[in-house]
């Protein structure tokens, strides 16, 4: 089991975590077009290499936080704004 | 026949127990009977299953998977693929490992009738019957008698019974895990793990030390003199050690992301097997070696031994295991096994060297081994044959940490790859390389130290990211950075030896022969991988690693490539075998009660398992709870619902992008029933929200979500919204909650209630107050009706809840108050038309499929799942919620139900549906396609049990009280 980076905790099993997904800034609602809202709703660019991604540390400090996974090798660094 | 003294009419002597023997690990003075297959044996404690056996001169131990041959010892561990056996309950146990106990029921596994005479041993004469594949060419087609031929396959293959369901276990055993912190972990026990593990120690590490075997020790067990002191000398200094735990009969069965390990302990006091996940800061692995069988004709007769199995045979049980013994010798440890057997008193026929080029061609004899030919031609009669022709490194737990052991011709194995080793993972030890003990123990120390420095400096990066580490915290580690310096292990030349120039078994728990690898080749499986997946080999009990090897080398023989370019299968976790019991563990399910779950319990409640809650599903009858409700007053225990306390100037802000609906204008004193959405527009949650003062509010959750909803505020607030200022802090628990309904529920309340006026026109229906119930003060009071009646619910500071529920029962008595539970609540609100989400919605119900379009206010800026809603406007709904009655008051068609439309297709589904106690009828609600949803539309309902009934669409969703005058007054 991975340890993610917590900027408040410490490095903490993934298990106390809830894995949130490839991080991405909401769209805004007034001027984004229905293909960039989907995007941001459905499309999971998958890649194999760093990916950001929010993490909820719901066993702990509770903050949900920004990281940086690689995905081919489970390596992980907190974001810069994480 | 019991044999523990040789037979002295006998001129040679037969196998049977020694006398005692320097590194002996039997207990003399403490004998134990056992009974197996029904005959009574004897051994001592210390032996094993297998070693007790061989003491007694048994020589067939069980009947091999496919061909049902004879199979006795071949490596007299916990390896052995000839002796799973049953013990009492527990099928598979692995004899050359478990230790015997007195009383001890032990059978031989699914032989028939007998393990002497097995009619299945007739599949030996079928022979191609059963070659590689043949499963998937003999029965493929026609696909109709799979069943059958999986029940006729069944009984062939040699596993043990498994009781049935609730009679099993050991009783008083148990399944059990543990967590774990280690600095260092040291996987093997022998010179190497044991030396590891003290050096470690010394410079201050935490240690945990784990040894698959029963004992410390490894080879040495089985040394000679020198060895035996070695071993005295390195048990003293790991014993002098207190920062060393030792978990024998343990094994590392997994290496997980940032060594997480998985060690599985076996045989506790009152536990059977305990799963330890380890948090390592560094892992050491030293397994040693595994000898490997040669592959010849006749390699699986009863009688054909690796030299470690009769070496720990002698030197660890005292048992002699043979009488005449030709030995194919290739390194020093099989010459050793020479001179054991000559002590042992056993004739040693022949020895064969394989380093001058001899070998053995094939062993022959019905149950056993009764004669061996050489490569010379010569013919020998005996009944041992000992095989030492090389070393398998357990390379798993290195390939499990990203390494690709690399294949050296010169030692004959596969060693690890140092380059591609993580940092927090190293090696020691005869999986390194070979050496004197001195040498072994020299690397391992100079190994440890290393270990122990990296998992200091690990500490201390640790530590050091732990930015709320408090001032008094004990002082990281101070890692020395110098590396250090490790003297080279390097494998010793080994000739390359594994098949001799006939064919035999290379898998000895599925019954693959070198034969069957080379034809599954000449078919096109030319890839070890899809060789082993064509054949199964290696994916027996012994999981490679006996028979991996010679896999390799047989494939790259027969497809002229070398080891290297052939390259290994891929080990995966788990190393070594694992209970579903110790997987699962001891069962922590939390589970929650309301402060009144002792009054419920006490008054008959039928309990119902909700999530983590444990709620009163009714009181003994829900219709007349629901009836009480209509013409009385009822009062429901509702603790579980999800409660939010929120606090800030910008609350209402959030809650409109929380809900469908719109709150700014909500005043102080005044609730309003929301509608959450997710992102994608599906309904997530509902409930109402009070404003209790000018920045304060509650707000209310299912009580399913009541978690969900809490990360969901949470979200928004921290990384869309960290600007707004608002307080979310979860009071589900700190509240206990009542829902008081009925007619005469004001009545009631008027009773008991102070500080606020209940009077219709001052406490109105939508309001929320806070005031005194019972004498118990700060109790949040609102007036809603989830279940259509007069009905106020109380939120009372979790401590008092009880209290006041039992003062709201005194109350009441008068009045007639009843208790009622879960299903009365849902009657109440499927007659008053209130849906479930969850229940009548689904994981794609979109809000305007939700009833809800009243509360949804496109026209706000911003709110959850807004985008999606107005496509979902635009495009019109697929399906709409409805209220249904069957034309047939009687009949109540089942939830999930299918509605089909006059085509027969399906058109939706009834979501919800009970006998309404009020109507004295059947009544549903149900998601339907629009067409079909305009009120006074008949649709047919298809039963479970194949009918169809008639039902009626109804306008609205309520079935009782549509105009709302019940809960108005």
């Amino acid at each position: 089991m991975m340890l993610v980076p917590c900027p408040w905790c410490g490095p903490r099993n993934a298990t106390e975590f809830r894995y949130g997904g490839a991080a991405g800034a909401r769209p805004d609602l007034v001027s984004a077009t229905p293909q960039q809202w989907r995007e941001y709703l459905y499309t999971q660019r998958n890649p194999l290499g760093w990916s950001r991604e929010g993490w909820y540390h719901r066993a702990g400090c509770r903050r949900h936080i920004t990281i940086e996974r690689h995905t081919g090798t489970n390596e992980v660094r907190l974001a810069e704004d994480g | 026949m019991s044999l523990t003294t040789p037979n002295p009419t006998s001129t040679r002597v037969r196998p049977g127990r020694l006398a005692p023997q320097p590194g002996e690990v039997i207990d003399r003075r403490r004998p134990v009977t056992f009974t197996w297959n029904g005959s009574t044996h004897r051994g001592f404690q210390g032996d094993t299953i297998a070693s007790a056996l061989a003491a007694s001169g048994v020589r067939v131990f069980s009947r091999s998977y496919k061909y049902h041959r004879p199979r006795g010892l071949l490596t007299a561990d916990f390896l052995d693929p000839g002796c799973s056996v049953q013990v009492g309950d527990e099928p598979n146990v692995r004899g050359g490992h478990r230790l015997v106990e007195n009383g001890m029921v032990v059978s031989s596994q699914n032989t028939w009738p007998s393990l002497r005479f097995d009619v299945k041993a007739v599949n030996g004469l079928a022979g191609r019957f059963l070659a590689p594949g043949f499963y998937y060419k003999t029965f493929i087609k026609p696909q109709l008698l799979w069943p059958l031929y999986e029940k006729v396959l069944r009984r062939f293959v040699h596993a043990g019974e498994v009781p049935e369901a609730g009679t099993g276990g050991v009783s008083g055993e148990t399944f059990d895990k543990r967590y774990a912190h280690p600095d260092v972990v040291v996987a093997g026990g022998g010179p190497a793990g044991m030396a590891a593990a003290a050096a470690a120690a010394r410079t201050g590490s935490r240690v945990m030390l784990v040894e698959e075997e029963h004992e410390l020790g490894g080879h040495l067990r089985w040394g000679d003199a020198d060895d035996l002191a070695t071993l005295r000398d390195l048990r003293a200094q790991v014993a002098a050690e207190p920062g060393i735990e030792v978990l024998t009969n343990a094994v590392v069965s997994g290496r997980f992301d940032d060594n997480w390990l998985s060690i599985v302990e076996r045989g506790l006091p009152q536990v059977f097997e305990r799963l330890v996940k380890a948090r390592a800061k560094t892992l050491i692995v030293a397994p040693g070696l595994i000898e490997r069988p040669y592959v010849f004709e006749g390699n699986d007769l009863p009688g054909v031994m690796l030299s470690t199995a009769v070496r720990r045979l002698v030197n660890l049980y005292a048992v002699r295991p043979g009488s005449r013994a030709v030995v194919l010798t290739a390194n020093p440890e099989g010459d050793a096994a020479v001179e054991d057997l000559r002590r042992a008193g056993v004739e040693v026929a022949a020895v064969v060297d394989a380093r001058a080029g001899d070998t053995v061609v094939r062993a022959t004899g019905r149950s056993g081994v009764s004669q061996v030919e050489l490569s010379t031609g010569a013919r020998i009669a005996c009944d041992l044959l000992v095989t030492a022709v090389g070393w398998t490194a357990p390379t798993s737990l290195l390939n499990m940490s990203g390494d690709r052991p690399v294949y050296r011709p010169s030692a004959a194995r596969f060693l690890p790859d140092p380059q591609r080793m993580p940092d927090d993972v190293l090696a020691t030890g005869g999986i390194v390389g070979d050496g004197t003990v001195t040498e072994l123990v020299a690397h391992a120390t100079a190994i440890a130290g290393a270990a122990a420095r990296r998992a200091a400096a690990r500490a201390r990066a640790i530590g050091e990211a732990v930015p709320t580490r408090g001032d008094d915290a004990p002082a990281l580690p101070d890692p020395d950075p110098t590396p250090v310096d490790v003297p080279v292990l390097a494998p010793a030349d080994h000739p390359e030896l594994f098949r001799s120039s006939t064919h035999g078994f290379v898998d000895f728990c599925e019954d693959v022969s070198s034969k069957d690898l080379v034809i599954a080749i000449k078919e096109g499986y030319d890839s070890i991988e899809l060789v082993k997946r064509y054949t199964t080999v290696t994916m027996g009990p012994a999981q490679g690693k006996l028979e991996t090897v010679n896999t390799v080398a047989i494939v790259a023989e027969a497809t002229g490539r070398t080891m290297a370019e052939t390259g290994t299968t891929t080990w995966r976790p788990m190393y070594a075998p694992v209970t579903l019991g110790a997987l699962a563990g001891r069962i922590h399910e939390p589970v929650r009660y309301s402060p009144m779950q002792r009054w419920h319990e006490q008054h008959g409640a039928t309990p119902l398992v909700a999530g983590q809650w444990i709620r009163p599903e009714h009181y003994g009858d829900p219709a007349a709870e629901v009836r009480a409700v209509r013409t009385g007053v009822g009062i429901i225990d509702v603790t579980p619902i999800g409660k939010l306390d929120l606090r800030g100037p910008d609350v209402a802000e959030l809650l409109n992008l929380l809900y469908v609906n719109k709150w700014s204008k909500l005043g102080v004193g005044k609730v309003r029933y929301g509608v959450m959405c997710a992102e994608d527009g599906v309904v997530m949650d509902d409930g109402v929200t009070g404003r209790l003062g000018e920045d304060r509010y509650l707000m209310s959750t299912t009580s399913s979500g009541a978690a969900t909803v809490w990360e969901w505020v949470e979200d928004w607030l921290q990384t869309s919204h960290p600007d707004w200022r608002v307080h979310v802090t979860p009071v589900t628990t700190a509240y206990a909650s009542i829902n008081v309904a009925g007619p005469r529920s004001r009545e009631l309340m008027a009773r008991l209630v102070s500080g606020v006026d209940l009077a219709p026109d001052a406490f109105g229906y939508m309001q929320v107050r806070t005031g005194s119930v019972a004498g118990v003060d700060d109790c949040v009071l609102w007036r809603i009706g989830f279940t259509g009646e007069l009905s106020y619910e109380v939120h009372v500071p979790a401590s008092y809840g009880l209290q006041v529920w039992e003062a709201l029962m005194a109350a009441g008595e008068d009045l007639g108050v009843v208790p009622f539970g879960v299903e009365a609540q849902r009657i109440l609100r499927l007659e008053k038309g209130h849906f479930i989400v969850g229940q009548d919605t689904d994981g794609l119900t979109k809000a305007y499929s939700s009833a809800v379009d009243w509360a949804i206010k496109l026209d706000k800026d911003d709110f959850a799942g807004k985008p999606e809603l107005v496509w979902q406007r635009e495009q019109g709904p697929t399906t709409q919620l409805v209220a249904l009655q069957p034309v047939d008051r009687a009949t109540v068609p089942e939830e999930a139900a299918q509605i089909l439309g006059e085509d027969g297709r399906i058109a939706g589904r009834i979501t919800s549906s009970r006998m309404s106690p009020t109507l004295g009828r059947a009544i549903c609600l149900g998601q339907l396609e629009p067409s079909l949803a305009t009120p006074g539309t008949l649709v047919t309902v298809r039963l479970v049990d194949g009918r169809d009934i008639r039902a009626e669409v109804i306008e609205g969703l309520a079935h009782v009280d549509p105009e709302g005058t019940r809960q108005r007054v």
